[in-house]
């Protein structure tokens, strides 16, 4: 028996979102006022979430690590937010988007998900605007738009390279209208560490104090985790260095599914690793793929500079595997097609891992004034990074880890199969299968915040309205505290000789190499030793200074490498037992003859979803079967 | 290459705190300011020390986290970039480096390097928003806005909360900040309605939590890793002139 009711209301897929509003449970104004609400993370999903539910009344208390919500990792995001409101007049609509997802995703998300992402895009953009947004506009004072991979329409609203920022400033300081109302109460400097689960339902968190590291107690109805993905797991990645899977994992461990954990996305244009003391990476947005050209010399031992590597002697390979979206491909695809160019031999750079990414033409064509509009705080950035002027020389580029598609089970309410405990943004795994395509992430982060979740709680809240507030002083608070006290205590009396960072980069090396842009059974199975191993020994060898309660900055890092093992576990296991390719998911077992993924329907068209049983059992699979009744499942062509 | 460096150590917000000497002798030019510290502090905690705290996140100029006065200057020698964006190439062999976190009575040492900036969140909760609630917005293309109007909010808008201006200043105003998002607002129509209250608003909250008034001194712009313009800070002196008559 499986456990997985996805509770997708019946009835045409245009129709489902609406009717289901129009049946949902209501909590009255006068109730909302006695209900609070946990919200864990403030990027754009938990920002607009909160701000959303203190306007309807609720009281919200927000926890974040960061010492303000507005540093949350959405704030790095660059490239733009996708809607379907037709400006181009080029024949967008909600069901292309919704298409686009589901074939960008590989036939790997529910239909219905996606359907209203798409749906409520439209709302997002008016939401942003309203609250003062300078989205990019044309000279007639209208919005402008660009496109990004993987669709053939311009759907993506765009500030410059720096939507991300413009959009979670905007919730968060929507937020910070509640906070000043007195509906949302703060707690910044907050590690959650543990979710506390009464008669079978979510009531509360364990939370460290990171100034202090007193260890305290915070109770409400419902709880949200909005707690961003855990690409770090790789080390080297786009996203901000102190992203995690910690709260994640932490509902998993109290009765919370995982799904999808191994479905991680590999952006392809990452500045490339420049040297061994790097501590991140930084993206070059997808949107550069608009107007940059992607391509290595044709000849193997190219010497000359790019500039001087003549039309004749450069393979802009995208254009020619895939002439139908050329440059603008899904990012599984160009990802897989700079690693197969750079493994031949034709990389370039001092490592070989690097392409050229080249906006000659698009400079030529359109003037340097039109490209620095568009692309010029990307533009800066790079040369910031690099030292080389992307104006007058092409970008070197190579894929890096940058967003996870797994994440916590959710249900169409987007609540996790515990009762009370939701998952928002990239924390759940809802909308984006196999594949996430470009501009989809903050687009249903905020439809996530904004307009779901506050429809979708209030049918669980109904029926909380008589349950006075919750206390912490119960045995089940006092037991998740004495367990995350005694987890903690041992990280410390560990008394090694290695540091956290040097077993988080040989963590991230594994799975980079075993489970990144290619799998196989071989090497996954060698992974999953290896990390067993470096497993122990970082139990044994580990050296952590300092206290337990005091700011603690290595200390934070070791609890959120400890769950990074566990979670690289998870990872391992899900890619080994989805024996076909799909998506971002490359199982080398299983290609097409032009080295595509291929996928096994018949098999896998499910939501692998594991199920945590004890330390020393393996975890459970659960498999949520996906139907499509509105789209034909085709193999993915984007040729 | 060898460098030294003074960096400021203070175990907790009541401690004194003082400088302590370290030396480098392998330090790389391709590394970030912010990777030789975290090349320093591993070797810190080999020797079985307590490493320097410091609060980092994005390392890539967007969140505002890191921030630090080098050689007296905040984010250091280069123009335009925040602590984190700071390469080693910008020093050179030998060089005595000093590194401490901002001074500024609004934002209290609390370990190291790591400092309070709460009050930048106040400032924001006081009026730095539109108040528009969730479902309430109008067809986002219902309102033509000139995209030179847009492209100033935008400017304005990039601000990322670090703190330099105030580090920067000598009276440490936090003017920069506030006269960022008020100007952000003025340009646009949607931020008319609040405006007058907004700006009153802001420029109270900001003398209540103990930042100075400014003096034009220009110190914040000429510091600002996003090279935030004072026409900003001008633009508020009006909004706050007119609210005032009005
Ligand atoms: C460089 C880059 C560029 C991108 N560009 C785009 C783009 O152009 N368009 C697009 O759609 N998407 C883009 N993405 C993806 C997108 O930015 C993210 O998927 C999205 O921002 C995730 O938002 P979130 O709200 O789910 O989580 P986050 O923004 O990651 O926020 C997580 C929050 O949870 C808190 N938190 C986490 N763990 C804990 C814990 N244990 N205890 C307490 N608090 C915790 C944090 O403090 C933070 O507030 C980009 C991603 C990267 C890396
Ligand atoms: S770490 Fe984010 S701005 Fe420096």
């Amino acid at each position: 028996m499986t456990k997985l009711n996805a509770k997708i209301p019946e009835g045409l897929l245009a129709e489902k979102w609406t009717k289901h509003k129009a049946s949902v449970k209501l909590v009255s104004p006068a109730n909302k006022k006695k209900l609070d609400i946990i919200v864990v993370g403030a990027g754009a999903a938990g920002a607009s979430a909160a701000a959303s539910l203190g306007e309807l009344g609720y009281n919200v208390k927000v926890f974040v690590f960061h010492d303000s919500p507005r540093r949350a990792h959405s704030i790095a995001s660059q490239g733009g937010i996708n809607a379907t409101k037709n400006y181009k007049n080029d024949a967008d609509s909600d069901y292309r988007l919704f298409y686009d997802m589901i074939k960008g995703g590989d036939f790997r998300a529910r239909e219905a998900n996606v359907y209203r992402a798409a749906e409520i895009s439209n709302n997002i953009i008016d939401q942003y605007v309203a609250q003062g947004v300078p989205f990019a506009r044309e000279y007639s004072g209208y919005l402008a738009n660009r496109s990004f991979g993987g669709v053939q329409v311009s759907r993506t609203f765009y500030a410059q390279g720096q939507t991300g920022q413009q959009c979670t400033l905007a919730a968060y300081q929507a937020m910070s209208r509640q906070i000043k109302a007195g509906k949302i109460k703060l707690f910044s400097r907050r590690d959650v560490l543990d979710l506390v689960v009464i008669e079978g339902k979510a009531r509360g968190i364990i939370t460290r104090n990171l100034l202090t590291g007193e260890i305290e107690r915070h109770s409400a109805h419902a709880i949200v985790f909005a707690t961003g993905g855990y690409g770090t797991i790789y080390y080297l990645s786009t996203l901000a260095i102190n992203s995690n899977g910690s709260a994640a994992l932490a509902a998993y461990k109290k009765g919370a599914l995982i799904a999808n954990p191994s479905m991680a996305q590999i952006h392809p244009t990452s500045i490339p690793v420049l040297n061994e003391y790097q501590s991140k990476l930084t993206l070059m947005s997808e949107s550069l793929r608009n107007d940059g050209r992607v391509w290595v010399p044709k000849k193997k031992d190219e010497k000359r500079p790019p500039n001087e590597v003549p039309e004749e002697d450069r393979d802009y390979y995208l254009e020619r595997k895939y002439p139908a979206f050329g440059n603008l491909v899904p990012r599984d695809v160009a990802s897989r097609a700079a690693k197969e160019r750079c493994d031949a031999g034709y990389g370039v750079g001092k490592t070989g891992l690097a392409v050229y990414l080249d906006f000659r033409d698009a400079i030529q064509n359109q003037g340097k004034e039109t490209i620095v509009g568009k692309y010029g705080t990307l533009f800066d950035l790079y040369r910031k990074v690099t030292g080389i002027n992307p104006y007058e020389e092409p970008m070197r580029i190579y894929p890096a880890s940058h967003y996870t598609m797994g994440g916590l089970w959710v249900d169409f309410n987007l609540m996790t199969t515990i009762p009370g405990l939701y998952a928002i943004g990239e924390a759940n795994f809802s909308d984006h299968g196999a594949n996430r395509l470009g501009a989809s992430s903050l687009m249903q982060c905020a439809g996530d915040g904004y307009f779901i979740l506050p429809v979708t709680i209030g049918d669980y809240l109904a029926d909380e309205i008589m349950t006075p507030t919750i206390s912490t002083d119960t045995p089940e608070f006092e037991q998740a505290e004495k367990e995350v006290l005694e987890k903690l205590k041992k990280l410390l009396s560990i008394n090694g000789s290695q540091t956290v960072k040097s077993f988080h980069k040989k963590l991230g090396n594994i799975l980079w190499t075993y489970s990144g842009m290619q799998r196989n059974e071989e090497g996954l199975k060698k992974a999953l030793e290896m990390i067993k191993e470096l497993n122990d020994e970082f139990w044994k060898d580990l050296k952590i200074p300092g206290g337990l309660y005091e700011l603690n900055q290595e200390f934070e890092k070791a609890k959120r490498v400890a769950d990074f093992f566990d979670l690289a576990q998870l990872i391992i296991l899900d890619a080994l037992n989805r024996k076909e390719s799909c998506g971002a998911h490359f199982r080398e077992e299983f290609q097409t003859k032009e080295g595509e993924p291929k996928r096994d329907d018949e098999n896998y068209s499910y939501v692998a979803s594991w199920e945590y049983v004890d330390e020393n059992t393996p975890p459970k699979l659960h498999k949520e079967q996906l139907t499509f009744e509105f789209v034909k499942v085709t193999q993915r062509s984007y040729k | 290459m060898k460098i030294t460096l003074k960096i400021w150590r203070q175990k907790t917000s009541q401690d004194k705190g003082k400088f302590v000497t370290y030396k480098l002798d392998d330090v790389s030019k391709e590394m970030t300011f912010l990777e030789m510290l975290d090349y320093l502090n591993e070797k810190i905690i080999m020797e079985g020390e307590i490493p320097i705290a410091f609060d980092s996140d994005c390392r890539e100029g967007i969140c505002g986290s890191c921030g630090l006065y080098i050689n007296g200057r905040p984010n250091g020698p280069q123009k335009g970039v925040t602590t984190c964006q700071l390469s080693m190439s910008a020093f050179k062999d030998g060089d005595k480096i000093t590194v401490e976190p901002w001074r500024s009575k609004a934002f209290p040492v609390l370990k190291d390097l790591i400092i309070d900036r709460n009050a930048f969140d106040e400032l924001i909760q006081s009026g730095g928003y539109i108040s528009v609630n969730t479902g309430a917005a109008p067809e986002a293309n219902s309102i033509p806005i000139k995209k030179e109007n847009s492209e100033i909010a935008f400017d304005a808008g990039v601000c990322i909360g670090c703190g330099s201006c105030v580090a920067a200043c000598k009276n440490a105003s936090a003017m920069l900040f506030i006269s960022a998002k008020v100007s952000q607002y003025a340009v646009l129509p949607q931020g008319q309605v609040e405006a007058k209250e907004r700006v009153q608003a802001m420029i109270k909250k900001m003398d209540e939590l103990g930042f100075g008034n400014c003096t034009n001194t220009g110190a914040c712009e000429a510091e600002c890793p996003k090279e935030i313009s004072l026409t900003n800070i001008a633009r508020l002196n009006r909004e706050f002139l007119a609210a005032k008559i009005s």
